[in-house]
């Protein structure tokens, strides 16, 4: 079967002057329509960076250095930058973190939301405005009409990210990346957009990539989990299933350091270290210094993703392959 | 709580107001043709009394804009309080004079959010662990500081021979360290730490949460937590009060508030956390939009989002009563029964 997305063996470098880094290596994975999708890890993982990879929006010093992106069987890392914009902002829209750094602040949110149809749809402004006004009401902005004219100053956190959806909509797109849509919010507005963004996949049919570093928010929304560490992914699989089983030493460390996932007032168990830089990545499993497990190969062979029981759950751990641990 | 111990801080209705007017010109308004002076105020705490006592980790919750991060400050005598008194063990602090307040101010530290921001970068770890002792142990010789500094790099995890090196050679989790460890140095009794993990990673966040929870076994700490993950809260909390819009809606004993919230507010936020593994949690939906605390609303400041919310919720502003074990709540629905 064809996938609506395709990620094969994606690789980004950036060309630095103390040589060249590697932000992320040999990823690769698939979005199916009107599935969601989250990437998981923490700062430094490569999570963004592949978002950005998927829509070609790595600016120097980065370059995609090997790999594919198919959407819809065209491979995207290929494309003129003509023929990206046909696909970006129209078939695949993202979102980003902070809303007040993605809107301007000095034109009118109706200005802008015009802006991008036209840019987009061979459509009369009036048209475009109607459009505008329709993708408003699917985010349920109270009084759509006023709102228009407004500008983003005069909108809260919470709305102007709902605006940010909205503008992400109103090409009626295939997919949909959000980049860690809701970290700038408060809890209470962080379940409005989350609640928001399931509702709008649903109705709309679109798939979503929602990159965050917040695995409770992922387990509600999404129906696969991908994690990534240190720009390779290291463990894949049902949602249901990595939360409930973490295969992974290192999705297992990262699930038992939530404060959670421990009893009231008891130690938290944490996973020593910090996650290596770029320019100073270990031989071998890149999380080998931090792990429990590791053996004398994890210095010496990255570990390939393999299938654990079913073709959903993929890791890359050699103790696992083994069978060494489980 | 053990009632009986004597608190260590007491705070008795306090206000903390900020003038955000801006200019003199801005301050003039057209009112019915004719000019009129007038001045925008942010209320950001209203009327706050509360005890913390000896040894315990209290938690103040709330989201953005609720004025926590103010009352930290207005605590530790960073900002002046427009009225309210605080006492310190026994003593008046907040209507001394700098010079009155030094003394305290050994007693009491503080660690801030962004381990990125608070370390001066231009500062070796050295200098930065250094700065305190001169300030409130003059008479210690260089020997004496320098074996001070390397014990206390000990205990927060950062190896000592790393002394002379600059912050942005320290990953974010070690920043954080070197914070705490700065407030370690001159040996307070009492911490209070702002959003001390915020900005650091799940994995790396453990790590902190655990060494404040061992510097307070090792040391008898008392804790003021200022911070917005419940999470962390529900972890470490002997107390946790919850804020919103500058006044405490509820605070309750750690336990409690979790399996048992009470003010409206406190439901929702709890509601709002997402939780592993849990698909569509339902949670409560507030209604309408953040207020500003540039214009509070009359009665409670929270009526305007409640669902229970009824007349006299617009007119009086509830005061808080006892509700269960120790547990305060602020809101008209709760003490008379209507919200369940």
């Amino acid at each position: 079967m064809d996938h609506l997305l395709e990620i094969q063996n994606l690789e980004v470098k950036f060309r630095l002057r103390s040589g060249e880094v590697t932000a992320i290596n040999d990823v690769s994975f698939f979005l199916d329509q009107g599935e969601r999708v989250g990437l998981v890890g923490e700062s430094g993982a490569g999570k963004s960076v592949t978002g950005f990879a998927i829509i070609k929006l790595i600016s120097k010093p980065g370059f995609i250095s090997g790999g594919k992106v198919l959407f819809e069987g065209r491979d995207i890392a290929g494309l003129s930058i003509e023929e990206v914009r046909n696909i970006r902002g129209n078939r695949i829209s993202m979102i980003f973190q902070d809303p007040m750094m993605t809107l301007n602040p000095v034109l009118s949110i109706g200005t802008q939301m015009t802006e991008t149809i036209l840019a987009h749809k061979n459509v009369s402004k009036a048209e475009a405005q109607a459009i505008a006004l329709d993708k408003l009401k699917k985010v349920h902005i109270p009084s759509p009409e006023k709102r228009l004219d407004q500008y983003p100053h005069e909108f809260s956190g919470g709305m102007r990210q709902r605006i940010v959806i909205a503008i992400a909509l109103l090409t009626d797109p295939a997919v949909i990346i959000a980049d860690e849509p809701t970290t700038a919010l408060d809890v209470t507005i962080q379940a409005e957009i989350m609640d928001l963004l399931s509702e709008l996949c649903e109705s709309e049919k679109m798939a979503l990539i929602l990159i965050t570093h917040d695995l409770g928010v992922v387990s509600q929304v999404t129906d696969r989990i991908i994690v990534m560490y240190a720009g390779r992914i290291v463990e894949q699989g049902l949602t249901r299933d990595v939360v409930s089983n973490p295969r992974h030493p290192y999705t297992k460390g990262l699930i038992a350091a939530l404060p959670e996932s421990q009893q009231r007032g008891k130690a938290l168990s944490q996973i020593p270290g910090t996650m290596p830089s770029l320019t100073d990545m270990p031989q071998g499993c890149s999380f080998h210094p931090r792990c429990e497990l590791v053996m004398p190969i994890c210095k010496e062979k990255v570990p390939e993703l393999i299938e654990l029981d079913n073709k959903n759950a993929l890791v890359a751990c050699h103790a696992l392959a083994k069978g060494g641990a489980s | 709580m053990n009632t009986q111990a004597k608190p260590l801080l007491k705070l008795e209705d306090v206000y903390k107001e900020f003038d955000v007017t801006g200019g003199f010109w801005e301050q003039f308004r057209w009112e019915n043709g004719r000019p009129v002076r007038k001045k925008a105020i942010v209320k950001a705490v209203n009327g706050v009394t509360f005890d913390i006592y000896q040894g315990e980790t209290f938690s103040v919750v709330g989201e953005s804009g609720c004025g926590k991060s103010t009352l930290a400050r207005t605590v530790t005598g960073l900002l002046q309080p427009e009225c309210g008194k605080i006492f310190y063990d026994g003593d008046r602090i907040d209507d001394l004079s700098y010079s009155q307040k030094t003394p305290y101010k050994k007693r009491m530290q503080m660690v801030f959010q962004d381990p990125y921001a608070s370390l001066n970068p231009r500062f070796t770890v050295r200098k930065t662990l250094e700065e305190p002792l001169f300030f409130h142990y003059p008479e210690l010789t260089r020997e004496q500081r320098l074996d001070r500094i390397a014990e206390v790099m000990e205990q927060v995890g950062v190896h000592p021979a790393w002394a002379e090196r600059f912050p942005h050679e320290f990953s974010g989790g070690q920043r954080q360290r070197i914070s705490i460890a700065r407030a370690l140095m001159v040996d307070p009794e009492f911490i209070v730490a702002d959003e001390p993990v915020s900005a650091l990673d799940v994995s790396v966040q453990a790590q902190i949460l655990n060494l404040f929870m061992e510097a307070q076994e090792k040391r008898g700490l008392t804790y003021m937590f200022i911070t917005h993950d419940l999470s962390v809260v529900a972890h470490i909390s002997t107390r946790v009060a919850v804020m919103y819009l500058g006044s405490l809606c509820e605070l309750s004993p750690g336990g409690e508030i979790f399996n048992n919230p009470r003010h409206p507010y406190t439901k929702a936020l709890l509601s709002a956390i997402p939780r592993l593994g849990e698909k569509k949690a339902k949670h409560i939906r507030l209604k309408g939009e953040v207020t500003s605390p540039l214009h509070l609303p009359s009665g409670c400041v929270f009526h305007k989002r409640c669902t229970y919310a009824k007349e006299i919720c617009t007119q009086e502003i509830p005061t808080p009563f006892t509700a269960g074990d120790n547990a305060a709540v602020a809101c008209h629905g709760v003490e008379q029964g209507w919200v369940g």
